[in-house]
């Protein structure tokens, strides 16, 4: 099976800080892909380089057998690749139903069709969870909701590769029992890349795991072998041993 | 006269535009620079210091130099004084937003402008210089007034610089441009540090506009020229860089006195303008300026 | 959800148009003529509106694309001899180069430093005028005369300088204009357009090449200006550099800022008050433009959304 994602020797400076050095990465096609890493690790900068927010300073990004380097973050999501903002990033002005219309309208070929467009946005509503909640401003939702809003503008891209950053954070214990049950419902039909700092949602969700650390890899592999790697203990001084026990 | 001696005389017009500018640039890149709003009534606060100098030194009888002492003192307080009022009762309230505070000094610019030519009239009228004394150069006569002018810019540049980089209050004007927000936990008074350098901002036009009236006149349209030509220094030398305003005024106030004496003033303000706009477009930054954090 | 007021809001921007064409008949002749110049203005300010109000740039330089359609009919008008439809046509397509040019060295640039852009190539602008001023005579200005005002249809001639022949085709015009923006703006660009006002980076990340977008409205903004500046000279007969000044570059955003930013009606609204106000202040006192600095600066403290915009917030939701 080809990889649906190839990094090499990916890096990004800014300034005098290699914030991602000299990463090679794949994932393949129907993996649920952990990133995790302390704080500064460079895991939000590696999926920005990935989904176009950042021009690399070096390397190369292939995906699906295409070098997409060089190419504009719009095109990028055209190609299938979404990303879901670490910061939420909603049309806090727009309804819920308007935020979502426009991925939506966008994956349409015809976008003027009222039907097309309803149906698009109320089953990535439904999926999230947020179909009763269609006609509230965005920015008067709980945060939780903003996030699980998030979730479904990324879905209503139809993504094949779908970049979750930190999309548990300000969530509620039984939220994010939701949540688990929605990711691996997502990857039924799309490629989830996950930057996650709750070791539970982790080790739950996750095929494989990355840990980045000072913007380099530091271990690679399934959730018991990253949970016994003593490397990855000692970045993250224990982190790892209390959640997974 | 023959070509190098008129050229010195272009340079040393050149200079003395150069030293008012770079006086009215650094009082426009100081608001911008620890605010980050645009005050597009800079000018307005210029003019109206050179309107008040004009008042000033008619009430005030006497040597000429007399009446221009005061003007150099009071004008600058009024002048940073309807400024400070200005920002408390405008600006602080629209948060300092920048499209807002676009329109709003806008209004203010009308209402400053329309103001003076109520109260003062749409006539330019001359003030008295205070010295009178030429220089003699081998190829001509040279205004001591003038020379005065370029000398005591660079000293007010240099009273600047040491306030910004070695006083305490310059130290808390440098923090509140770097982070707002960990300025205010660290207890600077951020709405009163505002009010005062958005008012410094103005008393140093109003300082620049008194230095020139004396050469040049009052009147109620002068603001709008040394508005554009800060903006010009400001971008090009870069925000926040004092170096860099000094620079940069230097560079445009000598090339535009030059080219303005060679060639059409309207053409001069063609291509230094239209420069400048690309430098924005193409290098943000300006020659100086160091990105935004 | 847009879906259900459709009849509604094309009833009421209807209903406008015929109340305007009616007005063709009740008007005594000052506010006749009156009506007519403010239609024309309030075209530019649609204009300015669709940049500033739907697409968020808010630019300081739109007397350049006003000036370049004034300059682009009257010029070949005053010295070639064209007939008014290939000056209009002209002063289109002028609008259209200097604004698609315009566009893609400016939108380099965003927020403050767009401004600041604008202004500047504006000025760049309304110096040339000046500087050519053995063809456009500066501040001074062209007429232009009577005779070169005609438009013959067949046996028929229409004389641009008929007070009721210019106001008609100034509704026309405004007509034409309104109801583009309309559709413009409930079209899938046009909401893009304020998702790239809302939240830029997030509309990029949804897949929406924001550049072009941007592009696509600071031209048509430039047309519809060059439009206005067009029709301008065209039925009122002179071309200045006034027009291409700063001060007509502030004006569409007073107009737009006064009658409500991001609605199709408000513009008309903004550039009728302001007219009015600025007409009875000038009566009184030659620092009419007094009224105008305190006017944006009320505005921007306390009605920030405009005239229609705080109706359409407070009770008519579905205003466009």
């Amino acid at each position: 099976m080809t990889p649906l994602l190839v990094v090499r020797n990916l890096s990004r400076q800014f300034g005098g800080l290699r914030a991602v050095d000299g990463v090679d990465f794949s994932l393949m096609p129907g993996e649920i892909r952990a990133v995790i890493g302390p704080n500064g690790a460079g895991k939000t900068t590696f999926v920005s380089l990935v989904c176009g927010r950042y021009a690399p300073s070096a390397g190369k990004i292939v995906f699906d057998g295409e070098d997409i380097t060089d190419m504009p973050a719009h095109l990028r999501v055209r190609r299938g690749i979404a990303y879901t903002f670490q910061i939420t990033s909603v049309f806090a002005n727009l309804s819920v139903y308007d935020n979502v219309a426009l991925p939506v309208q966008r994956t349409l070929t015809d976008g003027r069709s009222r039907g097309a467009v309803r149906q698009g946005v109320m089953e990535a509503l439904e999926r999230v969870g947020l179909d009763a909640r269609a006609n509230v401003p965005a920015g008067a939702l709980a945060y939780g909701h903003q996030r699980l809003l998030e979730v479904a503008m990324g879905l209503a891209l139809k993504p094949r590769l779908l970049i979750l950053d930190e999309p548990t954070q300000g969530l509620s214990d039984s939220e994010i029992e939701g949540f688990i049950t929605l990711v691996r419902d997502i990857a039924r039909d799309a490629t989830v890349l996950l930057i996650e700092h709750n070791m539970q949602v982790v080790m739950a969700l996750a095929h494989r795991i990355t840990v980045l650390n000072a913007g380099r890899i530091l271990a690679e592999g399934t959730p018991p072998e990253i949970r016994s790697n003593a490397a990855v203990q000692e970045a993250y001084l224990g982190t790892v041993r209390e959640a997974g026990a | 006269m023959p070509f190098f001696p008129h050229l010195l005389l272009a340079t040393l017009e050149g200079l003395v535009t150069s030293a008012v500018l770079a006086l009215t640039a650094l009082g426009l890149s100081l608001v911008f620079g620890v605010m980050r709003i645009v005050n597009v009534a800079h000018g307005e606060f210029f003019m109206l210091g050179a309107v008040l100098a004009w008042a000033i030194t008619s009430a005030i009888t006497g040597h000429p130099a007399l009446g221009f002492a005061a003007a150099l003192v009071l004008s600058p307080l009024i002048v940073g004084f309807v400024a400070w009022i200005s920002e408390r009762l405008v600006l602080s309230r629209i948060e300092y937003n920048p499209e807002a505070t676009i329109v709003a000094t806008i209004g203010l610019l009308y209402i400053i402008q329309q103001l003076a030519l109520t109260f003062y009239g749409p006539e330019a009228r001359p003030v008295t210089p205070p010295l009178n004394y030429r220089i003699q150069l081998p190829w001509f006569g040279y205004s001591g007034y003038k020379l005065s002018i370029i000398a005591a810019s660079a000293l007010l540049l240099l009273a600047a610089w040491f306030v910004l980089t070695r006083t305490r209050i310059g130290l808390v004007m440098r923090a509140t441009q770097y982070d707002r927000e960990t300025a205010q936990a660290f207890g600077i008074p951020v709405g009163r540090v505002y009010g005062a350098v958005f008012a410094l901002g103005a008393m140093l036009a109003a300082i620049a506009a008194v230095l020139i009236v004396p050469i040049s006149q009052a009147h109620y349209l002068m603001g709008l020229d040394p508005l554009l030509l800060s903006f010009i220094v400001v971008i090009v030398g870069g925000l926040g860089s004092l170096r860099g305003t000094v620079v940069a005024a230097l560079l445009i106030g000598v090339s535009d006195g030059i080219v303005s004496v060679f060639f059409s003033p309207t053409l001069a303000k063609i291509i230094a303008t239209l420069l400048v706009a690309l430098v924005l477009v193409f290098r943000p930054q300006g020659l100086f300026g160091t990105a935004t954090k | 959800m847009s879906g259900d007021g459709t009849a509604k809001v094309y009833a009421l921007h209807a209903a406008v148009i015929a109340l305007l064409l009616a007005l063709n008949f009740a008007l005594p002749e000052y506010h006749h003529a009156v009506l007519a110049r403010v239609l024309v203005l309030a075209v530019f300010a649609m204009g300015y509106n669709m940049l500033f109000g739907y697409a968020g740039l808010l630019s300081l330089g739109h007397a350049m694309f006003f000036a370049t359609g004034l300059y682009g009919a009257g010029l070949p008008l005053y010295h070639l001899g064209w007939g008014v439809p290939a000056a209009f046509a002209s002063g289109l397509a002028a609008g259209l180069v200097v604004s698609a040019g315009i566009g893609l060295l400016a939108l380099r640039t965003s927020g403050v430093a767009f401004m600041i852009v604008t202004m500047m190539f504006a000025q760049v602008f309304y110096l040339v005028t000046l500087y050519f001023g053995e063809w456009t005579r500066g501040d001074e200005g062209l007429v232009l005369q009577q005779q070169a005002r005609q438009v013959a249809f067949g046996e028929t001639t229409l004389d641009l300088t008929n007070p009721t022949t210019r106001y008609l085709l100034a509704v026309a015009l405004f007509a034409i204009v309104l109801f583009a923006t309309l559709a413009v703006v409930r079209s899938r660009h046009g909401r893009v357009l304020v998702a790239i006002r809302e939240n830029e980076e997030r509309t990029r990340m949804l897949g929406y090449d924001t550049f072009t977008n941007k592009l696509a409205a600071v031209v048509t903004s430039g047309v519809i200006c060059a439009a206005a500046g067009a029709a301008y000279a065209l039925l009122f007969g002179y071309v200045g550099s006034t027009f291409a000044s700063v001060q007509y570059s502030i004006l569409p955003l007073l107009w737009v800022l006064l009658g409500g930013a991001a609605t199709t009606l408000g513009p008309l609204i903004g550039t009728l008050f302001m007219y009015y106000v600025i007409d009875i202040a000038s009566g009184y006192t030659s620092a009419y433009m007094l009224v105008v600095g305190v006017v944006l600066i009320l505005l921007v403290l306390y009605f920030r959304k405009g005239v229609l915009g705080t109706v359409r917030e407070r009770w008519v939701r579905w205003l466009p």
